[in-house]
């Protein structure tokens, strides 16, 4: 812990009783931590334009890897759009707690008087705000570059529950990743593997609605990603508190 | 030195003990599979290492929730060994399946699900490994092994789900036999046996090489302890 005074050492410690449960406090202590990311990135606007960069060039390499005929672009686009987001939301998600970290963000809001989950619930909201905020530029630029229309409400609905489902799992790994010393590289490699079922029920979903399938066939696809979801969030409610324990 | 156990001592023997009734059990005992012929044998050991595999990652995700509990080391060096040795046979599981895939699917590698559901745990299992290689204070070392050890055994049984569903919607022909069947076979009542036999005995190898690894941690520990005392 760095050089702060002793009463505040053990205040970080200890604790000072909390708003433990869904309580107004909760509620205005989650909120003052989405409001502040959004503020500072407002300002700074530093994370989505590098995340936002770095997702058109993602597109522009895919541009080469793949034969994107206009036959075989309807079957990949889903794909190459959720690689994209997978990426993009690496360094979203590995920037916005790095952030916490460096400037001693985190201790901060650790002296606040409100249960930690408060904390992860307001840093992933702010994640998925960002994520969705590329999210939402990208497929116009990707429509325009591929001359597909890709406004189809059933993508945006799993676009978000995709993102949420990401996210819930990103933000967890990002604030143990950045407690390592090999931060950046971690993220990536300790949530690809678990957030495959994501993945594939997104491209999946995606893929359906876009190709015009029966209802039928996409719904296994949303369930899994509403139970993933839901479990996955609740998980990482339990266990934040063991993250930032110092 | 703290001395070895009486107890592993006979663990140890009656390890090798099975191993080598079990290898002989596959080779001598059990029957050649009518289509499959010699081949066919390895499927003993496959699904025990298999099992061993997954057997691990249970074991983990069981210490690391142990540990966040109580706070004793001793669990996480459980999770650790665990892990280490789950991934080993993980690894194992996967080898040995390529070798009979390839005369019987005409492929060394498949992307059915559960090949897929095997790749991912052992991707979690490098991962988490990598993890704590990362981290330098004990503590929160354990703290993290401990919640991703949960988090990625939660993820697998979700990750098979998907991985199937995937498999039925589209399915895939691979090469000139299509392993769509997953190979299985009738098993005569000698290779019943054979079989559980296997599994057991790789179930004990597993006990008695997690009783040493842990053995081994605890005494690292120690040395560590004594490390700091000598520098202070």
């Amino acid at each position: 812990m760095p050089n702060y005074p002793s009463e505040a050492q053990n205040l970080i410690k200890e604790g000072i009783p909390r708003s433990r449960s869904l309580s107004f406090g909760y509620f205005r202590a989650l909120w003052a931590i989405v409001w502040k990311d959004l503020a500072a990135e407002l300002r700074s606007r530093e994370l989505l334009s590098a995340m936002l960069v770095f997702a058109l060039l993602v597109i522009l390499i895919f541009n080469f890897a793949l034969e994107l005929d206009a036959r075989t672009r309807s079957n990949v686009t889903a794909g190459v759009l959720w690689a994209t987001f997978a990426f993009a939301g690496t360094l979203g998600l590995n920037r916005s707690m790095a952030m916490e970290k460096d400037r001693g963000c985190l201790d901060g809001l650790l002296l606040a008087p409100v249960d930690r989950s408060a904390i992860y619930f307001g840093k992933a909201l702010s994640n998925l705000f960002f994520m969705l905020i590329v999210e939402v530029i990208v497929l116009p630029v990707y429509s325009v570059l591929y001359n597909l229309n890709l406004f189809n409400p059933g993508l945006m609905i799993v676009i978000l529950l995709g993102s949420i489902g990401y996210v819930a799992v990103g933000t967890l790994l990002s604030s143990m990743a950045v407690q390592t010393r090999t931060r950046d590289v971690l993220l990536p490699i300790l949530l690809f593997p678990v957030v495959i079922p994501v993945f594939i029920a997104s491209v999946k979903a995606s893929s359906g609605f876009l190709q015009g399938l029966e209802m039928a066939e996409i719904w296994p696809w949303l369930n899994l990603l509403v139970v993933y979801d839901l479990i996955f969030t609740a998980v990482a409610f339990m266990v934040f508190d063991y993250v930032v324990d110092e | 030195m703290e001395t070895k156990p009486r107890l592993l001592s006979i663990l140890d023997g009656v390890t090798v003990l099975l191993l080598i009734a079990a290898t002989g059990m596959v080779f001598l005992y059990a029957p050649e599979e009518a289509v499959m012929g010699q081949v066919q044998k390895v499927f003993y050991f496959h699904v025990a290492a298999g099992w061993v595999g997954m057997l691990g990652f249970l074991a983990a995700a069981i210490s690391g929730i142990a540990f966040l509990r109580t706070g004793d080391r001793k669990w996480d060096i459980a999770s650790l060994a665990s892990v280490e040795i789950g991934m080993a046979f993980a690894f194992i599981n996967v080898v040995t399946g390529s070798i009979w895939a390839r005369p019987i699917w005409n492929t060394w590698w498949t992307w059915d699900p559960r090949l897929t559901t095997a790749t991912i745990m052992m991707l979690i299992y490098a991962a988490y490994l990598m993890l704590r290689s990362g981290i330098e204070d004990p503590d929160r070392r354990a703290r993290f092994g401990a919640i991703y050890a949960i988090v990625g055994f939660i993820s697998v049984p979700l990750t098979f789900f998907s991985a199937r569903l995937f498999r039925t919607i589209h399915p895939v022909v691979i090469g000139a036999n299509q392993p769509g069947s997953e190979g299985t076979f009738d098993m005569t009542p000698m290779m019943l046996q054979t079989f559980l036999f296997s599994l057991l005995t790789f179930s004990i190898i597993f006990a008695d090489l997690l009783w040493h690894r842990i053995r081994l941690g605890s005494l690292q520990e120690k040395v560590e302890q004594l490390k700091l005392k000598l520098n202070v």
